[in-house]
């Protein structure tokens, strides 16, 4: 739908992507999204719709188009790599009986 | 099943990944918006999260009507955040809608519209304080029970959705019962005003769970897809039998004389529910769908100014940063 079917003020605006971080020291997590025609108010409609009990001690947003996302498809070789190097886990190693590593 | 005809119609490719889909969430394996799904899943889950949105939405108007007589500020400043709360509520499942391909425009345009569905409960009127008691304790519990079911379901930001939404309605549930039993130990009209809220909201809360087993032609599909875990008469069941002794705690009667605990079932059996009642408020004659739809319209169209607004202050200092930058 092109903005000219709309009313001033009834036009879909910007998607923002929503991250919490719950507590210091907290990675960031995505929550949800929100739309706002700007960065400033996209943060304030995600303090609005997100973090109405404390949930969050800091907030990201980002424009929805910004991210870039591995596609499910490609999913099996492309965390390929990751997946067929047992050594890269401690359980691959052995160590000599009775004797703690950590 | 229709599904019959759609299936001899796929490609074998795509009877490959339906096969896979169906293996995938037929082990409780969830569904991530840009992994493939049969389009009717996709459409399905569409229907259903927009309604849910649009109820949350709706569901605003019949407590709204309270907060200015709200009979104390301890009253007020908890309604006015239970509202807030239910707007957010359709703000995070709208947004998990929008991750199936739609925007939230199309979704309200239809709402607004009154092309699309929304709980036929808050179609009924809110006519005594008593009924907001009865709202947070029936209505929200029940929506509680449906939606701890939904927090498992397979489409990965609908049961993230729930799950956020199920932590904070358990505060709607005890602010309701809270108002039920402070009125029911109060004088004798008071207590009367309870009672008659209970009265009034106890058969429309049981509709809520929608059609009986026999009659949702919708249940079996969504079952197999891992949409919902249990059918609409087991969630009843499980609410009847979670408010009985919350009544009975308080002091009020539920409306209904057929109400037996059966010792054999563990259950409690309860009579007959009048669904001619029931699909004449969906179809849209209920006692308050025409007001509760102009509301909306009439919101909607006072906001207009604001994001108009919001619009042009965002357009100004896009200009701003290009001409500084420039």
């Amino acid at each position: 739908m092109t903005q000219g079917d709309h009313p001033v003020g009834d036009t879909q605006w910007p998607l923002w992507e929503v991250f919490t971080q719950s507590a210091p020291g907290k990675p960031h997590e995505h929550a949800g999204s929100v739309h706002a025609p700007d960065a400033e108010l996209a943060l304030q409609n995600a303090r609005d719709v997100y973090t109405r009990r404390g949930e969050a001690v800091s907030l990201w947003v980002v424009p929805a188009d910004a991210i870039t996302a591995s596609s499910p498809s490609d999913a099996g070789p492309f965390f390929e790599p990751g997946n067929d190097k047992a050594y890269r886990h401690p359980q691959f190693y052995k160590v000599p009986r009775g004797v703690k590593v950590f | 099943m229709p599904q019959k005809n759609t299936e001899s119609a796929l490609s074998p490719e795509d009877a490959a990944r339906l096969e896979a889909f169906e293996a995938h969430v037929g082990k409780g394996g969830y569904v991530e918006p840009k992994d493939w799904m049969p389009e009717r899943y996709r459409k399905q889950l569409i229907r259903m999260m927009s309604q849910h949105a649009h109820s949350e939405v709706v569901g605003m108007l019949p407590e709204g009507n309270w907060i200015t007589r709200a009979p104390s500020l301890r009253r007020k400043m908890v309604l006015l955040a239970k509202v807030q709360d239910e707007a957010g509520h359709g703000l995070y499942i709208y947004c998990g809608t929008e991750t199936l391909g739609v925007d939230r425009e199309e979704l309200v345009e239809a709402l607004l519209a009154g092309k699309a569905k929304y709980s036929s409960i808050f179609n009924y009127p809110t006519l005594t304080w008593a009924d907001i008691g009865a709202i947070g304790w029936l209505v929200d519990g029940a929506a509680i029970v449906n939606q701890t079911m939904l927090a498992k379901a397979s489409y990965g930001p609908y049961a993230r959705a729930m799950i956020r939404i199920c932590k904070e309605e358990n505060f709607h549930k005890r602010q309701g019962y809270e108002i039920m039993a402070t009125l029911s130990k109060g004088t004798p009209a008071q207590k009367a005003m309870a009672q008659d809220a209970l009265d009034r909201w106890w058969w429309p809360s049981l509709m809520m769970f929608g059609p009986s087993d026999t009659n949702s032609p919708n249940s079996a599909e969504l079952i197999k897809w891992g949409v919902k875990k249990k059918t609409n008469d087991e969630l009843r069941q499980r609410f009847v039998d979670l408010t009985v002794p919350q009544a009975e705690a308080i002091g009020l009667t539920l409306p209904d004389p057929d109400l037996r605990y059966d010792e054999e079932t563990k259950h409690w059996n309860f009579g007959e529910i009048d669904w001619d009642e029931f699909w004449t408020v969906v179809k849209g004659n209920g006692p308050c769908n025409k007001e509760r739809l102009e509301a909306r319209r009439r919101a909607h169209d006072d906001g207009a100014w604001v994001r108009a607004a919001a619009e042009a202050y965002a357009a100004k200092r896009n200009g701003h940063n290009r001409a500084t930058a420039a």
